[in-house]
């Protein structure tokens, strides 16, 4: 076949235009951190991996990773209100999604060269009317606000957004964050503008006309299939192996569970002292920076060395965490120094989590 | 947007080389994390803006 004959009809091939989304968990199939349980009220920050809620004013919601979806999704994002609030003044509500910069310093922002993107997503909620959203720069400087209608009440709808390349304001183009994409489900007037369809000075959210759905007691919202690509034709959306997509959540947070089995191996150790335990773990991928860490209750693990058990009394990360690995800092007694062993969870609740979100 | 309630941070010592702040243990919207010293992590940065905001104090390590 010669070259001349591929042409734009082609865009559904995946193996020929593969990795076009710069939107990673679009689809919402992976959540590490609650899998399908209802988080209400909503966390203040992240949920479905690489996805976060945040809110300010009284009306609250909950979130899910819902197992409803369109034809060829299998995952949502399920949003409730669970207490109505009519928004006002710096009231805001958002879904929002930050891509890291070394994923979108392809598009050129801030300079004359700037790409067109296209962003699109689908949609289902309780309320219909006009949304809005915007995409913008961390932490503010300029802004884009897009509006969508939702026609049908819960209705799966396709919504496609073209948005020029914005030729001005600083992107950060390495690990920091990137452009961040948000949903408005309601805002007060400090972060709306009527400025829609084109970059605006200012820190915004959505528009002024859009339907806040905060305001509604009960109200439903869901979104699956948000894609982000370079050009302005919205093409099927990338489906990624799901192993993919867990790599791609895994640079930006990842936790070692104890739910896959019996006692499982979480990292070998060391005697560094008759009280102190060092015990290194490798990511599964690099991180995208010095990840904090957390964890259950030091109860929840043991120690076996040279023959025996040990429960710690305490644990923690050491200062010597990298983007690539962490060292445990692990307290308990009666030890030898030298010897070595290894950690294991004690129970189903052992957990250890690691965070690089942007 | 993205104020983070931050409830408490105290240093983290470091036994195997003796410094004193080597790591922060800061409560972050309601869950204990162990923070490193990395201008990349959000944690970190907003730990640190609070403090240069005078809302946020690192206590010593024990």
């Amino acid at each position: 076949m010669a070259l001349s004959t591929i042409q734009n009809n082609s865009l559904a091939d995946t193996a020929v235009h593969g990795y076009r989304n710069l939107v990673i968990n679009g689809a919402m199939v992976i959540s590490e951190r609650y899998g399908t349980a209802v988080q209400s009220p909503a966390p203040s920050g992240y949920g479905i991996d690489r996805w976060a809620t945040y809110k300010s004013g009284s009306g609250t919601f909950s979130i899910q990773q819902s197992t409803d979806g369109p034809s060829g999704f299998s995952n949502s994002a399920l949003i409730t209100v669970t207490s109505n609030s009519t928004p006002s003044g710096g009231d805001y509500y958002i879904y929002s999604h930050k891509i890291e910069g070394y994923n979108t310093a392809q598009l050129d922002w801030g300079t004359s060269d700037a790409k067109d993107v296209t962003l699109s997503f689908w949609v289902k909620s309780s309320v219909t009317g006009t949304f809005s959203g915007s995409l913008r720069p961390s932490p503010t400087g300029y802004t884009y606000v897009f509006e969508y209608t939702v026609s049908s009440a819960n209705t799966w709808e396709y919504k496609s957004i073209n948005i020029s390349g914005a030729t001005v304001g600083t992107w950060n183009s390495t690990n920091g964050s990137g452009v961040n994409i948000l949903f408005s489900l309601g805002q007060g007037t400090t972060y709306a503008t009527s400025t829609v369809g084109s970059w605006v000075s200012g820190n915004f959210h959505g528009s002024t006309t859009e339907t806040d759905l905060i305001a509604t007691s009960s109200a439903t919202w869901q979104v699956t299939g948000v894609q982000l690509e370079v050009g302005s034709e919205a093409t099927p959306f990338e489906h990624r192996p799901f192993g993919d997509e867990l790599q791609r959540c895994h640079r930006y947070y990842f936790k070692h569970k104890a739910d896959e089995g019996n006692d499982p191996i979480l990292g070998t150790a060391s005697n560094w002292s008759t009280t102190g335990v060092y015990s290194y773990f490798q990511f599964p991928v690099q991180m995208r920076t010095a990840p904090s860490g957390s964890y259950s209750a030091a109860s929840d693990f043991i120690y076996y060395i040279a023959g025996a058990t040990k429960t710690p009394s305490s644990i923690g990360l050491s200062a010597r965490v990298t983007n690539y690995a962490a060292e445990w800092d692990i307290s308990s007694s009666g030890l030898t120094a030298g010897q070595a062993g290894w950690m294991r969870a004690a129970n189903g609740n052992a957990y250890i989590e690691y965070d690089a979100e942007l | 947007m993205d104020e983070v309630n931050i409830t408490s941070a105290q240093w983290i010592a470091d036994p195997i080389s003796g410094q004193t702040q080597a790591a922060i243990r800061a409560t972050i919207a309601g869950v204990q994390w162990d923070v490193p010293i990395s201008e990349g992590n959000r944690h970190y940065a907003e730990i640190m803006r609070q403090v240069q905001a005078g809302t946020l104090t690192i206590a010593d390590a024990e």
